[in-house]
């Protein structure tokens, strides 16, 4: 087993580590880092709980071995809201939608749809659709999701 | 500035638990650290989907550097279960399924505990399987329990020793022989269903602690941490008090997490190295096949109707695929049989509901337990009716459909309940007989509705308990053991709280995790009872402690406390006009008018909540005075496109109504409806596939799919009718699980409406439909 010393920044931190070459950028953030918050959910790219934006891109993480992530930029969850702890419009929105339920897609989902919007500001509810195909939910319906991101969209997420 | 909601209850206000969910700080199991000290397991499981174990050769892996200990069926010769005891933690001397636990390793890291768990070497000798449960009942068939009359097993559930059938459910009722004559149509049909998965985003996790004074802690991703206990410690003689069970956020039960599963063998390999925890993670494959699974189901029903359209008579056969163990699914085909005729007076009923053996991965619960299965059936053969006797479906339901008050089949009176204001809601909200056309020339169109019932299912009396403490500066902790699935749990106890209380809803938090130790008991976050079971307990708690608050004041004030009320968190009297806000009183109490000495104290109220008054039912003929607590009813109708060119169904809109007796939060209702319809829509299309010999075919996300953003129905409506449930908090009656048991048939019923061609099998795969659509052209 070989190791590799990488340096990756995670929520805009620069981080500096030593890891195995198989492990995965998923292993990474939650066994190295403690970021919890991506989550676990087949390891094998099904089901899109683990998606993470690796340079503004959305990925499965469990699908990218950490020393890809070498002087790259990772956003998890964790990331995502302010330093005060306050909402991005879009996390707003699914709070404001009731768009959660058990919550374990929900980092990974709102990773994508965050991507989504990042490229392309007015999605149509079709590309918000096919955006988010990739993250499967077993308990909304999805048309809770798919509305929240059309409510972020319209009031502008940046 | 800060929200202040009075009077929460039939107010959507927010989730308890966004916050945390939106910003990835609310923890799952897998999320807990327990630092360098944690060792990891792995399952070895069987090859086989029937077989004797000749031996097990753990020496090689014992060699393994950082391996710690092997564990087997050796280890733990002592069944486990809820209704009856029939598995074993790791199999003794034979394997019933595919993916039965064989052994477990224990190493220092994952990787080394899937390496040593390959060099585990087991020799077996193959016996003849059987996967269908209408075979598994034959004289021949092989025998899956050989020992079956030795299982311990609780008095409502009668296994058949000698054979594969672990529970026979009998309903008798009226003269169905004299009835079928009468009849002026009848139909008759076979329906199967396959076995098929959960599918929750989160995979099982459990993390077992023995501690050298005997001391054990299990945390899990788990629905049912009291259930866990008092199975656990029963099979393994841990006295309950000294087994611990944590379980924090779950990333989605949908009844998966129900009971017990992979987590015994968790505790059973944390014994083999005491003072270590020990971490023991499903794969998704092993979720699918090593967890449990939705049974499968072969149903023969025959219904008929006298010339008005009157339902007249009815005879139905279920034979439930079990799986390897029944410990959990016999309830299932009792649930099936005492409630055979679905939601339908029926005056005239001869039903029999067997759960049976299979030698395929283990069937228990899941969201509906027994009804979506059952309907399957039922819903088509009443659509077929109507169209013999020129009846719109519709109206034959509203016709044929239980009533408040009806003698239902197994002699209980129907409580209170509207069906037919669910079948006008969604008839409305589809436009129930209005032709639409196709958006292409290759596509058809169609509508179908169905209707159903469900029961909590459960033993006769499961209690719900909860504490309320109030803190300094009154807000309050509300403690309980039902637990957040996402189903919203959390945050009906903390509206139920605020409202008994008279405190605004921001005051209440929810003490989480739920933790056996400290947590009041909960029986199971099942059966859809917990708004209504832990909402009356939680209601009962926060009455009590509102009552030694008012009690102190009264007193204070030298008033009758009749006189008292609590509003916006301040006692106010009605006949002085006085106030007296509740901060520091709740701690501290008051002190006496004239400074010499105190009143009242710390405020800790308690509930509980049992229902009392179900009975047992004949074992011959299933008649009784209440079989069960109650009913919740709805219906659904869809409309749909489907392509002829592919076979694939395009779900347009799914419309529900359903009768929760009180919305104590009408937003998370409708995301109940919203949710389970997209379940249930998606379990038409679902099936668990195996080869000949019982091996998984489709244990993946790939090869196993659910529905995703692109196939979920452009549209889904929900209603919420209020017919109040007797002894439901400001009668309010489950919901959880009734959303999605209708929505395969009333698929089926639109996709007839659209082609003429009818489906008797799950699932509905575009490969079936087209090859059907080719056979109708030859026609």
């Amino acid at each position: 087993m070989t190791a590799h010393s990488i340096t990756v920044t995670v929520n805009g931190k620069r981080e500096y580590l030593t890891i195995p070459s198989h492990m995965t950028l998923l292993r990474m953030l939650r066994e190295k880092l403690g970021l919890t918050g991506t989550k676990n959910g087949c390891e094998a790219g099904e089901c899109g709980a683990c998606t993470v934006l690796v340079d503004g891109e959305p990925v499965n993480s469990c699908m990218m071995l950490a020393v890809e992530a070498d002087n790259r930029e990772v956003t998890t969850i964790e990331g995502m809201t302010d330093d005060e702890g306050g909402l991005t419009r879009l996390q707003q929105a699914f709070a404001e939608h009731n768009a959660v339920q058990c919550g374990f897609c929900t980092p990974g989902m709102l990773a994508s749809a965050r991507a989504l919007l990042d490229r392309n500001p007015h999605p149509s509810e079709g590309e918000i659709r096919e955006a988010l195909v990739g993250n499967l939910c077993r308990c909304t319906g999805y048309l809770r999701i798919i509305k929240a991101v059309q409510a972020a969209a319209e009031k502008g997420e940046a | 500035m800060a929200k202040h909601t009075l009077d929460p209850v039939g107010k959507s206000v927010s989730r308890v638990d966004m916050y945390d969910k939106v910003t990835g700080a609310a923890r799952y199991a897998d999320d807990l650290q327990f630092g360098p000290g944690l060792y990891y397991g792995r399952l070895v499981r069987s090859g086989y989907a029937h077989a004797l174990i000749k031996r097990i050769d753990a020496s090689k892996a014992l060699q393994v550097p950082g391996v710690k200990a092997v564990v087997t069926g050796k280890d733990t010769p002592i069944r486990i279960g809820l209704y009856l005891k029939d598995r074993f933690i790791f199999a003794m001397d034979r394997v019933r399924y595919v993916g039965d636990a064989v052994a477990g390793v224990i190493a220092t890291s994952e990787e080394t505990a899937e390496e040593a768990a390959q060099l585990i070497e087991v020799e077996y000798e193959e016996l003849p399987a059987v996967f269908d449960p209408e075979e598994a009942v034959q004289p021949d068939a092989p025998l899956i329990h050989p020992d079956l009359g030795d299982y311990e097993v609780v008095n409502f559930i009668l296994p058949e020793p000698g054979t594969n059938i672990s529970e026979h459910f009998k309903l008798r009722k009226g003269d169905p022989e004299a009835a079928w004559p009468k009849c002026a149509a009848i139909v008759e049909g076979t329906f199967r269903l396959p076995q098929i998965q959960h599918v929750p985003i989160e995979p099982h996790v459990a993390v077992a602690l023995w501690e050298p004074s005997g001391q054990v802690t299990l945390w899990t991703s788990s629905q049912s941490p009291f259930a866990q206990r008092d199975l656990i410690a029963q099979s393994l003689g841990i006295p309950h008090g000294n087994l611990r069970v944590v379980s924090p956020y779950v990333g989605g039960g949908v009844g998966g997490k129900a009971g017990v599963s992979m987590e015994a063998c968790a505790v059973v390999m944390a014994r083999a190295v005491k003072g270590h925890p020990v971490k023991l993670r499903m794969t998704r494959e092993e979720e699918f096949i090593g967890t449990t699974v939705r049974q499968s189901l072969v149903a023969h029903t025959r219904i008929g109707c006298d010339a008005e359209g009157n339902l007249l008579a009815m005879e139905t056969r279920y034979y439930f695929g079990g799986g390897a163990s029944n410990e959990y699914g016999v309830n299932i085909a009792r649930a099936a049989g005492y409630s055979c005729t679905g939601p339908y007076y029926i005056p005239n009923v001869k039903g029999d509901s067997y759960c049976v053996y299979t030698n395929l991965p283990i069937g228990s619960a899941m969201r509906g337990f027994g009804m979506p299965e059952i309907h399957w059936g039922i819903e088509q053969i009443m659509d077929q009716l109507a169209e013999k006797m020129g009846i719109d479906p519709a109206e034959f339901r509203r016709r044929n459909c239980v009533k408040t008050g009806d003698t239902i089949l197994t002699g209980m009176k129907m409580p209170q309940i509207d069906l037919v204001a669910c079948i006008d809601k969604v008839t409305k909200a589809i436009d129930w007989g209005k032709e639409e056309k196709p958006s292409a020339a290759h596509k058809k169109r169609g509508k179908g509705i169905a209707i159903m019932w469900k029961a909590p299912a459960m033993p006769p009396n499961p209690g719900s308990s909860a504490i309320v403490r109030f803190n300094e500066d009154a807000t309050v902790n509300v403690e309980i053991g039902a637990q957040e699935l996402g189903q919203g749990a959390f945050t009906v106890a903390a509206q139920v709280a605020a409202q008994a209380l008279g405190v605004p809803y921001e005051w209440v938090r929810i003490s989480a995790p739920i933790d056996t130790k400290y947590s009041p008991y909960e029986w199971q976050t099942v059966a859809s009872r917990i708004t209504w079971s832990m909402g009356n307990a939680v209601k009962a708690a926060a009455e009590d402690a509102r009552k030694q608050i008012l009690d102190v004041v009264a007193e204070h004030w030298g008033e009758d406390v009749e006189n008292l009320d609590i509003k916006d968190g301040q006692v106010i009297s009605y006949q002085s006009e006085r106030e007296q806000p509740l901060e520091k009183m709740v701690i501290y109490g008051l002190p006496s008018e004239d400074f010499e000495g105190w009143k009242g104290g710390p405020i800790i109220g308690h509930g509980k909540f049992m229902p009392t008054y179900v009975t047992n039912l004949d074992p011959e003929t299933g008649q009784g005075t209440r079989a069960v607590v109650h009913y919740t009813v709805g219906a659904q109708a869809v409309d749909l496109e489907v392509d002829t060119e592919t076979g694939e169904v395009e779900m347009l809109k799914i419309a529900s109504a359903y009768d929760v007796g009180k919305a104590i939060n009408p937003d998370l209702v409708m995301t109940q409806i919203e949710g389970g319809a997209v379940q249930g829509a998606s379990s038409a299309f679902e099936a668990l596939k195996f080869d000949e010999k019982g091996q998984p075919l489709n244990a993946d996300l790939v090869d196993y799919r659910i529905m995703t953003t692109v196939d979920a129905p452009r549209e889904i409506h929900g209603d919420i009718v209020e017919t109040p449930l007797e002894d439901g908090p400001w009668g309010a009656r489950g919901v959880g699980e009734h959303v999605m048991v209708q929505t395969a048939p009333a698929i089926a019923n639109a996709i007839h409406d659209a082609l003429g061609i009818r489906f008797n099998d799950l699932p509905l795969s575009a490969e079936k439909i087209f090859l059907a659509l080719q056979e109708q052209q030859k026609d």
